[in-house]
Parts: C-alpha cells; structure tokens; sequence
C-alpha cells in the first residue's frame, strides 16, 4: 500500500492535533486560524497534484483515490478555506475554545474526505460519523440556548439517521454477504431478476440507505432538523453544513448508488423515481416552506432543502440512464461546486452582515444598500445565483443538471423544477427588495475584516466565472463522473 | 465576416454600466454624459450597420456581421451573434431608444449612479436577445433583463411600485421557464444549441421522443408573457404605469417586441407545421386583445395606464400579423413592432413630460393645456395620430400591411371575418386617442396649469428625432420594410407560401 496516496488526509489530521496543541501555549488565537488554513493549503496542493492519475485503492480497498474522490476533496477543501477565512471575525464570540472549533473544523472535513473515497460500507459509516461528530460539536459552539437546542436536535435526529443507515447497510450485507461496493454489484447482478424481485430485504436496505442519506442532504421528508440546526449553529458553521455536509451527502450517494445498485437497469430505474419524487417533493416543500421566514438564517436553510431538490433531479437522471451516460453525475458535481460558492458568498455577507447588525432578521437588512454597497451587491449577486438567474452560477448549474433530465425524458420534473426557481425568486428577492429599497435605520458603515472580504471576494468571483464561462469547470466534473463509467 | 462591430454594439452599454456602477466619481454630470456617451455610440455604429447592409435579393436568410466563437465545449454552446433583415431593424430601434432613454432620464436626480448602471445593463441584454443566434446566449440575455427592470421599477418608479415590480419579474420568470423547459427540449431533440441549424434542418432533427407540438407551446408561452398575449398581458398596464418614464419607452418601445421577435424567430421558423395548425387560436387571441385591449383603453382615467392598456390592443395586430403567416402579414408585424417602439416611445416620452411638468396624471383633472404648452401639444397630437394609424405616419404603413397581409393569407380558415374584426380595433383606436386628446389639451384653459413649462431644447430634441423616424417610416416605409423582407422571405418559404 502506498501512503503517499493518503498524503492530504494526515496532513489535515495532523493539523488538527497541533491546533490543538497550540492552543494551550499561543495567546494570539489567530496564529490557530494561520495554522489551520496554511494545513488546508498543503493537502489542497498535494490533492491538486494528484489530480488525472490513476491510483489503486488503498487501506485493503477501502479507499478509492480516483478522479471522483479527489474533485470531491478538493471542494471540502475549499470549503473549510473559506468558512475559517470567514470565522475569523466571528470567532470573537466565543469566549473560549478557539482551538477546538478549528480543529473541529479540520476533523470535519477530514471526514468528509474519507466519505468521498470510502468504497466499503464499514468505511462508509466510520467516515459519516467521523464527520457527523465533529458537526454537532460545532453546532453548539455558542452555548446560547438555541444554539445548545440545534445541537442536541442535530444529535438525535442525526443518531436517529444514522441508525436507520446502519439497518439499511446491515440487510444489504445480509442480502449480499459483501461490504465492498464492488463486489455488492457483482454479487446482485450475478443473481437471476426473480431473486431479487423476491427478496423484499435488498430493496429495504436501498430504501433505508435513501432515508439515512437523505437526512444528510437535507431532503424531505428527512428535513425537520434543518431550520432550527441553521438558525442555532454558528453562522460560519451554517454556511459549512449547508455546502460541505450536504456536498458529502451526495458523494457518498452518487458512489453507492451507482457502484452498487448501478445494475441492472430495473433496479437504477427504481431509485431513480424514487430520487424523482423526492426531489419534486423537496424543491416544492422547502420553496413553499421559505416564503414565510423572517429569519435570513431560516429561510436560506429552506432555501438550502429546496437546492437539495434541483440536486436530486441529477441522481435521477443518473438512475434512468444508461451505464456510460454521465451527464446526471456531472451535472450534480457542477451543481455542488456552484452552489459551494454561492451559498458560502451568502452566509459570508450575513456574517459581514449581522456581526454588525447582531440580528439576523430580514427587516433589519433595510438600508443595507447604503450601509455597505458592496457587501449588498455581493449578497445580491448570490441570491440571483440561487434563484438560478444568469449571469450567475446558478443558472448556468441548474441549466446544465435540468438537461440531463430532460435527456432522460423527465419533461415533467424539469417543468416542476423550473417552477419552483420561479417560487423562489420571490423570496430571494425580498430580501434584496429590503436591503436596496429598505430605509435605513442606522448610518453606521458595516464594517469588515480583510479575510472576510477576501473571501467574499473569492466566492462573487467564482459566481461569476461558473456563470459566464463554466466550460473548464464542466470539464472537471465529467472527468470526475466518468469514474462512474465501467 | 468577424468584424466585431456586433460585440462592440452589445458590451458598450454594459461597459458603461461598469465604468458608471465602480469607476467614476459620484457627481451626476459626468455619469450623465458616460451614459449618453456609451449609448450614442451603439447606435451610431448601428446605423453605420444598417447602412451596410447588404440589400441585395441574394441576401434574404443571409446572416450578416456573423460572429462565432466556441463559448462552452462540454454543451456545444456558442458565443453566435448575427443580425439578418429581421433582427437588424430591431437592434437599430433598441440602439435608438436606448440613447434616448438616456436623454429622456437627465432630470432624474435619486440615486444616479444605480439609474443609470441599471438602464445600460438593460439595454444590453435587449440587444443581446436580439443578436445571439445561440439558444443558450438567448435565454441569458433574455433573463437578465429583469434583474434591472425590478429594480427600475421598484427604485425610481412611482405608486404600487414594489408590487408591480415583483409582479412583473414573477410573470416574466414563469414565462421564461417554460421557455427553458422548452429550449432543453430542443437541445435533447436536435443535440444543438443554434438557431441556425435548428432552423435549417427543420423538424427533422426532432425524434419521435416528444412531440413537437409540445415544444412549440413551452417556447410559446415565455413569449406570450412578454408580447403579452391576451390571458397573459395582466403585468403589463401596472409595470409600464408604475416604471419611470425612460423605462416605460424601454418596455414599450423594445422590451415586449422581444416576444413578437422570438415567435417569429423560434416558433414560426422551427416549428412551420406546427404553426400552421395552431395559427388559429393564436389569431383568435389576438383578435380578442385587439378588441378587449381597446375596450379598456377606452375606460381609463389615468394619463399613463391608458398608453399602457393601448399596447395590449397594438400588440394584438403582432399577434395577427405573424400567426396569418402570409408574408405581408409578417412583414407587417414585424414594421408594427418597429413602429409602435417608436411611436409608443414617444407618447412615454411625452405623457412623462405632461406630469413632469404638471404634476397631475388624472384625465379628469386636465384640460386645456394646448394654450400653456403648445409645442408639446403639437408633439403629442403627432405621436397620437401615429397611434391610431393616420396615413404618412408609420402606424399606418404597419397596420396597413397587417391587415392586407392577413386578409389575403391563406393558411387560416375565415381569417378574412378575424381581420375584419380586427380592424374595427382601429375605430376604438382612433376614439380613445382623440378623446384623449381632447380631454389633456382642448377645451378652456385651466387657471392651475398658468405658467406650466413647456418642452425646453433637451426635450425637443428627442422629440424631433422620434418624430422625424415616425414620418420617414409613414411616407417610405421600404427603408425598414426591404430590410424585414430580406429576413421574413425565407421563414415564408418554410411555410410553403
């Protein structure tokens, strides 16, 4: 086995430790936030670096290190670059512990790291908990009472998914006597067609493996956690649960999904309305769900479930096509990269934001316009980008997902989907209606750290350029679906 | 022939925008002469393009000033802009208005430097929806457009403004989806993006997985919304009534011809048999706005919603004029598109400057400025008459067409019966617009309205120039017209006609 392979993944690790370890001799605390985004650096570069070769599995095939692990690892990467770039104001509020909730951080996203490599259903579950731990910690950071509420909700609800994903995984193991994805699809697709069909425990253990996946993503009807977990946790922490957990969600889904229940096709064809319908179900629920909120925090986790929906019509379009199709892969590794830049731009220029305003209500944005112009601007351009409107990444991602769709003749979900876009401008742009057209309550300039703006900056830019030119990136990501391709 | 004059007409504006939104100081006279600046030039260089055009016979279907550059290679999408006879007359009259909008904007004082960003960043996607010949390119730029029109409306505008600017952005995204749906269906049928190819290879390349039809009717729907077709045209009187002047001469004058423009350019030229069956209900639609639009118009008391119900009723012989699918018919929507920009502009233009100048935009309330303010008097009787379609004004070469076109067509069954009714729009036309008049300027002169300004040089300039256009076009309308056949021959030969 080569270690080298497993490079970026020590480094993170090793990071964490010494943060932590740090934090007991330094007293300038922003040395820990140096420490933690320089570790993010060396294995962003050694990742990158990694990047288009061939790598067996490693660990005993535990592991995979292929084009679609890597993409993933490279985006969790970025992702935790920004929230702690975005923490670094935030973290001010804390009175202790600074080091923990960096190094939590790093677990995190270690975590999230090995469940876009895991290839084995032990590793699978290991790597889920490593990263789900780490995030109800971080959720509690700010000992408030709604905060300590979002975390223990997060806790249960998310032990309560987790057991139902160890049930699924337990009758798939049973059914299969495999734990290597491989070797479950052999094993299924070795079995003649009225096996399967009599054999209720293998389509159970699919359907609970969707449930404890799906709280991970924030679908309906595995959704009640997100409102409250948003509204509780530490905004930076928000923003890293709605991007970075809901990114490894669907990693861990495209690869199980495809690796295992691939083949035959009756069986992806299963799933795949199964993914349809809830997909429909989410985009509508979370849209509909988001109009009343008059907390931004709230109503962007709404947002955030309804995303989850236009996520969703991907592995739909995965399920119903063909084997060397992957236009579904890639179009939801596209989606996840636009919507990472997007939804992280937002919670940064709320962090900007509210550190100012201490509140988070979307009355009190009035006026922000003149406050902080380019702050509104920049919140501004994101919000386009969720509704999905040009020149903005978003529609460009949701362009390119609902096509795949459309590939599969799913007319009727790409009408639905695209409706919902049309709901939800409606309170996406509220909030721009408040900040633009909104009196001003106060004079007082919002102002802002050079990390944050850094990386406010860093997020609008991405917007842009996934927005009006997204071939390279589009490149990228069927580079990485096309692990997919048997 | 990549001679880049068709970038340079489409990003200036939007450079402008720019240079006015993050470069420039805050003092409002130097962002009013940018803007004017980065929009005169467009439609200087526009004209130089009409100009060159090639004219010749050999040309019709041609598309001229090609520009094409690989945009997005995993989803064969192009950067394509092209103009041909149908698109150039409108991207003139987008140029042309856009510089005006500008004039017409110089007295606006709240908030400068947004106004005047958000106004140039419109009249780029205008023209870039008229330009691209891409499907992707298309829908960007046809969907950018809203995100300043809401805020245009919502900022500078004036009553229910919040809620006409929400309204308008909901209907026009709920129509542009639809027309998303559509235009993915499109590419998972043809496998291209191009409206070239598409069009050329006609329904052909669509397989037998979904039925043309259906496809026909998504693309449909996003331009019904716009144009706006009768069941859809409720967002238009409060958006045009509650948007700023220059706005609403934005919306009248080119926005909503977006949707005639896209069923020509779309429905009709890739969907001919489809067309054909279904031209019949698009007719009676038409007719009904024509009439219903013109009934309502008839009701209005208040200065601006009534130029604004009058489009519904306008937009109705578009309507006609495309879906009697004859060629003079098409040639005669497509001038009516170019006319009523021009003409309704104008009354935009001057209805601004009545209650610019009076603060008062209550018919009742008017009366007998004709005294106090003759030479908008004047103006504004012009532009009226043009309306309603008076000989040697442009309304009148338009109409004519339309309804010579669709009387003799022969692709709809008893179109003949649909025309006539059709023209009796022009009766209703002709009846609110005098009384109109009648009610603003005639009758004895009222002592509050003493002393109210009249148009001061600024104003008479753009006055005159849309009035000079209105005229040439009614005395030689070949100088559009010629061009327009160029591009609607070919769409005519698709058609079997």
């Amino acid at each position: 086995m080569n270690l080298a392979l497993f490079i970026p993944e020590i480094a993170l690790a090793a990071t964490a430790v010494i943060v932590i370890l740090l934090d007991l001799f330094v007293e300038q605390k922003r040395w820990l936030a140096q420490v933690s985004i320089s570790g993010l650096v060396i294995a962003g570069v050694v990742t990158i670096a990694m990047w288009g070769g061939s790598y067996p599995a490693i660990f005993n095939n535990m592991l995979a290190v292929d084009n679609f692990a890597l993409f993933f690892k490279v985006l969790f990467l970025g992702v935790a670059f920004l929230v702690i770039l975005s923490s670094t104001d935030y973290v001010g509020k804390f009175s202790r512990f600074q080091g923990e909730y960096y190094a939590l951080v790093l677990l995190a996203t270690l975590g999230m790291m090995l469940m876009a490599a895991a290839t084995n259903l032990i590793a699978i579950y290991i790597a889920l908990e490593l990263a789900s731990i780490s995030l109800y910690a971080l959720v509690g950071f700010l000992k408030d009472k709604k905060s300590s509420e979002a975390s223990l909700k997060y806790l249960l609800l998310g032990a309560v998914a987790s057991a139902v994903l160890l049930y699924g995984m337990a009758l798939i193991f049973g059914f299969t006597g495999k734990t290597q994805l491989g070797e479950i699809a052999q094993v299924i697709q070795a079995l003649p067609p009225m096996t399967l069909l009599a054999s209720p425990g293998l389509l159970l253990g699919i359907v609970l493996l969707v449930a404890g996946f799906g709280f991970k993503i924030a679908a309906v009807p595995f959704h009640m956690w997100v409102p409250d977990v948003y509204e509780g946790a530490p905004t930076p922490i928000t923003a890293y649960l709605s991007v970075a957990s809901k990114a490894a969600g669907f990693a861990i889904i495209l690869r199980v999904f495809f690796s295992a229940f691939g083949l035959p096709d009756w069986l992806s064809l299963n799933w795949g309305y199964i993914f349809a319908a809830l997909a429909a179900i989410s985009m509508t629920i979370g849209n509909i769900l988001a109009i009343p909120q008059a907390n931004i925090k709230r109503m962007l986790g709404y947002s955030s479930i309804a995303q989850a929906g236009y996520l969703m019509v991907g592995l739909a379009a995965m399920g119903l096509a063909s084997a060397d199709n992957i236009l579904g892969q890639s179009g939801v590794l596209f989606f996840l990269a636009s919507y990472a830049f997007t939804n992280i731009g937002a919670f940064i220029a709320i962090i900007a934001i509210s550190n100012k305003l201490d509140s988070n209500l979307i009355d009190d944005y009035s006026g922000m316009g003149k406050r902080a112009p380019l702050l509104a601007l920049a919140l501004t351009l994101c919000l386009i980008s969720l509704v999905g409107m040009p020149p903005a990444a978003g529609f460009m991602a949701k362009f390119y997902i609902f096509n795949a769709a459309m590939q599969q003749g799913m007319i009727w979900l790409v009408i639905i989907a695209v409706i919902n876009s049309v709901i939800s401008a409606y309170y996406y742009l509220r909030v721009v209606r408040v900040m633009w057209l909104g009196e001003t309550a106060s004079v007082g300039k919002v102002s802002s750290s050079g990390a944050l703006r850094l990386a406010l900056f860093l997020c609008c830019l991405g917007v842009l350029l996934l927005g009006i030119i997204p071939g390279s990136v589009m490149k990228l990501a069927q580079l990485a679906a096309s692990m997919f391709i048997y | 022939m990549g001679s880049g004059y068709l970038t340079t007409i489409l990003f200036l504006p939007v450079a402008g925008a720019v240079l006015i939104a993050f470069v420039l100081s805050d003092r409002e006279r130097v962002i009013r002469w940018t803007a004017a600046l980065f929009t005169f030039v467009p439609f200087a260089l526009s004209v130089i393009l009409f100009a060159l055009f090639n004219r010749s016979p050999e040309a019709a279907g041609l598309i001229q000033f090609e520009e094409k550059a690989l945009w997005i290679a995993p989803i064969n999408a192009h950067y394509h802009l092209g103009v041909d006879g149908l698109s150039l007359p409108m991207v003139v009259l987008t140029a042309f208005l856009g510089f005006l909008a500008v004039l017409i904007s110089w007295k606006i004082h709240l908030r400068v430097r947004e106004y005047f960003a958000w106004l140039l960043l419109l009249e780029t996607s205008i023209l870039g929806v008229f330009l691209s010949l891409d499907l992707l390119l298309f829908f960007i730029m046809w969907e950018i457009e809203v995100i300043p029109m809401y805020f245009l409306i919502n900022i500078w505008g004036a009553g229910h403004k919040e809620y006409s600017a929400i309204k308008y952005v909901l209907y026009t995204l709920f129509g542009s989806a639809f027309m998303l749906a559509g235009i993915l269906s499109l590419y998972f049928t043809t496998g291209s993006l191009s409206m070239l190819e598409i069009g050329n290879q006609g329904l052909g390349m669509v397989q037998s997985i979904m039925p043309a039809a259906a496809i026909f009717f998504l693309l449909l729907i996003g331009f019904a919304v716009k144009l706006p077709v009768f069941p859809f045209h409720t967002w238009l009187p409060d958006a045009h009534t509650d948007a700023p002047t220059a706005v609403s001469v934005m919306l009248a004058g080119v926005l909503i011809k977006m949707g005639g423009y896209g069923m020509i350019r779309l429905c009709v030229t890739m969907f001919p048999p489809i067309a054909q069956q279904f031209a019949v209900i698009l007719v009676v639609l038409a007719i009904i706005g024509v009439l219903y639009g013109a009934a309502v118009t008839m009701r209005q008391n208040d200065f601006k919603r009534l130029i604004a119900y009058s489009s519904i009723s306008h937009m109705g012989y578009v309507l006609l004029g495309i879906f009697a699918l004859g060629k003079v018919s098409l040639v005669g929507a497509s001038l009516q598109m170019f006319s009523h920009g021009v003409v309704t502009g104008l009354l935009f233009a001057m209805v601004g400057l009545i209650m610019h100048n009076t603060h008062e935009r209550d018919l009742r309330k008017l009366g007998g400025l004709a005294r106090q303010v003759p030479i908008i008097t004047v103006v504004f009787s012009i532009a009226g008459l043009a309306s309603l379609g008076l000989p040697s004004t442009s309304g009148f070469a338009a109409e004519f067409l339309v309804f010579v076109g669709s009387f003799s067509s022969t692709t709809v069954p008893w179109i003949q019966g649909y025309t006539i009714l059709g023209v009796l729009g022009v009766v209703v036309t002709a009846g609110y617009i005098l009384w109109m008049l009648q009610r603003v300027f005639y009758g004895p002169p009222l002592e509050q309205y003493n002393g109210t300004a009249d148009a001061d040089t600024l104003e008479k300039v753009y006055m005159f120039a849309l009035i000079a256009v209105i005229m040439l076009v009614g005395i030689y309308p070949a100088i559009i017209t010629d061009v327009f056949k160029l591009g609607i021959s070919p769409i005519v030969g698709l058609l079997g006609g």
